[in-house]
């Protein structure tokens, strides 16, 4: 009897030991495959940003950033296309993150759960999909136009606002679903009202969601070209919006929102295909800019976001 | 807290808040073709420097076919074009009460172009070309020496301008002799230097491309002359674009200008005097890759824009071989 319970027992560790080593066979493969892939991307990402800075950084200069274009590569700069681009995700940054925040807010906290909210929800997270072109066209055809706005730096913030309100939408739900239920709870019980809970708990434990939505949005317009080129953005302009600030009462000037400019994708853009080799360089400088200002925004929002902190614990 | 975020508002205004232009001062609008934007860019430049900075232009990059568009609505003051305007659009332009003065600014030749390491298909007759580009050549005409027995037996690779390009527009026409019609089995790019790519590295490739193209890649591509009526073979270049004899390739660019808008804006009047002074078109249009208009041909169509001569010397189409001289005179005398 012992002996066949043993042999039954040790049958059965067998069995066991062949169940666990072939989960950590397929672990292994698993993980060779993940390792693969990451070094394909990572590889193919590392090629394509050597090729950019060994071609572009060598023309980087104070020059480059502080002049117009030009028809002569050597003199051409990018000064209208990075004013333009900074002026354009000021814009959108003002209109998609309090409006895709305050969305986001009221879907998750306040909207009754019906059949209109569904659809809403299903829409919001459709509308992250669709090409940017098509939000182009309707900017086109809406915003210039029907309401008549013309093709200046407001309609282009408004197109990429549009475009990226979505993401926003979805981060601020997902930051607000991942805080802890015993927060929420915790502030009702020592008597809060909901819009106090909301203002002292929520919103500022989701803030670090938020933010990290609203730069991916915010990364993705700056590098958008068919919208902005659909709602008629220039490619030769050598002169500046007028400055937001000025010296002299009411100092701030709103009649940079109406001016005609250019960004930074479109410049690249229109010199990547011009016969010239020195343009080509060009492009590749520009890329590189652009990829500095779409890591200053990142680092703006980490800095941000780490302010936040501090001064939410102290 | 308030303060951080206020601040870093303030920093980041101040770092945009360069002096910008007056919103007064003048500005001449100008879109259109991106094979016509490096002129129309070049000229820009220029004019805003000449005129130190008192009247400003600002150049777009829409197509032919979008520049029309934008044109024919009033939005701009002038428009490139890579082709003579269609019927369609004169409608567009007449309903909305544009009247327009066409102008060649330029003119272009479109090249043949082959590996420098492809020998035997140094010249070509304007039929072996129609032979393979034919819509009827898809699938048919795939090796070299079904264009002339003693090229080699291999297969040929063909490239050639994206299909919405008013360069696919005239190639064709010229070429095959019905406009935006060819076969389809070819690679179509709106971007040059792709051609440029695919030709250099493919023994037995051709495509075309405008002069610009090739002049700026010489050590990489071999022109394809064009064997012409008189039994010569012509390359293409700048000389022979000039003196037309290189055909039926050689192309006017266009500026179709808003009779409205030179009459109610000095400052298109004085751009376009700017453009076609004969030292601005020999020095700039130059400079581009381009080759200027005769300083004859500059000469007339000054005339013409100064007795302000609207319509279009074209029946909604291209022709081949029209010398820019005809083309300033002809519009001019007529309607």
């Amino acid at each position: 009897m012992a002996a066949q319970n043993i042999a039954d027992v040790k049958g059965r560790t067998e069995e066991l030991a062949s169940v666990v080593s072939a989960a950590r066979r397929k672990d292994y493969i698993f993980a060779i495959i993940g390792v693969l892939v990451l070094i394909i991307s990572m590889g193919m990402l590392v090629a394509l940003l050597y090729d950019l800075f060994v071609d572009g950084i060598p023309r980087l200069s104070w020059d480059f950033l502080t002049s117009f274009p030009s028809r002569r590569p050597a003199n051409a700069g990018i000064l209208s296309a990075w004013v333009g681009t900074s002026l354009v995700m000021l814009v959108t940054a003002c209109l998609a993150i309090p409006v895709g925040v305050m969305a986001g807010l009221y879907l998750e906290e306040y909207a009754p759960k019906n059949w209109l909210t569904d659809i809403i929800e299903i829409n919001v997270s459709n509308l992250a999909g669709v090409p940017s072109i098509i939000y182009g066209l309707l900017a086109l055809g809406l915003f210039v136009y029907i309401l008549g706005l013309g093709r200046t730096v407001l309609v282009a913030g408004m197109v990429l606002a549009l475009l990226i309100l979505p993401v926003v939408i979805v981060a601020t739900r997902e930051a607000v679903r991942s805080i802890p239920v015993a927060l929420k709870e915790g502030a009702y019980g020592i008597g809060a009202d909901k819009w106090q809970t909301m203002w002292h708990y929520i919103i500022p434990a989701a803030r670090p969601g938020i933010l990290t939505g609203a730069i991916v949005g915010l990364s993705r317009a700056i590098g958008e070209t068919a919208p902005v080129i659909t709602i008629g953005a220039l490619t030769f302009i050598a002169f500046l919006p007028p400055a937001p600030v000025q010296g002299t009462p009411p100092f701030v000037n709103f009649d940079w929102l109406s001016a005609p400019f250019t960004v930074m994708p479109i410049q690249m853009f229109n010199w990547i295909s011009r016969p010239q080799e020195a343009f080509h360089v060009n492009a590749a400088a520009t890329g590189v800019i652009l990829l500095a200002m779409s890591l200053m925004m990142n680092a703006i929002a980490i800095w941000i976001r780490y302010r936040l902190r501090r001064a939410h614990k102290s | 807290m308030k303060n951080t975020r206020l601040s870093l508002l303030t920093l980041l205004l101040a770092g945009i808040a360069v002096t910008g232009a007056q919103a007064q001062t003048p500005i001449v609008l100008v879109d259109g073709s991106s094979t016509v934007f490096p002129v129309s860019e070049a000229m820009a430049e220029e004019f805003q420097n000449a005129q130190g900075g008192a009247i400003q232009v600002t150049v777009g990059n829409s197509g032919t076919g979008g520049g029309f568009k934008k044109f024919c609505r009033g939005e701009v003051d002038v428009t490139g074009a890579s082709r003579p305007i269609t019927n369609d659009e004169k409608a567009l332009c007449a309903e909305s009460g544009v009247e327009f003065i066409e102008m060649p600014i330029a003119i272009d030749a479109l090249a043949n172009v082959i590996n420098p390491g492809n020998e035997f298909a140094s010249c070509m007759t304007v039929e072996q070309l129609k032979k393979l580009w034919e819509p009827a050549a898809q699938g048919t005409i795939n090796n070299w020496n079904q264009l002339d027995p003693t090229w080699p037996d291999q297969k040929i690779t063909l490239f050639g301008a994206g299909t919405d390009s008013g360069t696919y527009d005239y190639y064709t026409f010229a070429i095959v002799g019905e406009e935006h019609s060819s076969r389809g089995d070819f690679t179509a790019t709106e971007d040059d230097n792709i051609t440029v790519q695919g030709v250099s590295g493919d023994v037995n490739a051709i495509g075309f491309m405008g002069l610009a193209y090739v002049t700026e890649n010489a050590d990489k591509l071999k022109t394809v002359a064009i064997k012409q009526a008189n039994g010569e073979c012509v390359s293409p270049s700048v000389q022979t674009a000039a003196d037309a004899t290189y055909q039926p390739l050689t192309r006017p660019l266009f500026w179709y200008i808003s009779k409205g808008a030179s009459d109610a804006k000095p400052e298109v009047a004085k751009f376009i005097e700017f453009a076609f002074q004969a030292e601005t078109q020999d020095a700039l249009v130059a400079e581009v890759g381009y080759v200027p208009l005769p300083a004859e041909a500059s000469a007339l169509a000054l005339e013409k824009f100064e007795a302000r001569h609207t319509g279009s010397a074209f029946d909604g189409g291209s022709k081949v071989g029209v010398t820019i001289t005809d083309l300033v005179t002809a519009a001019g005398a007529g309607n």
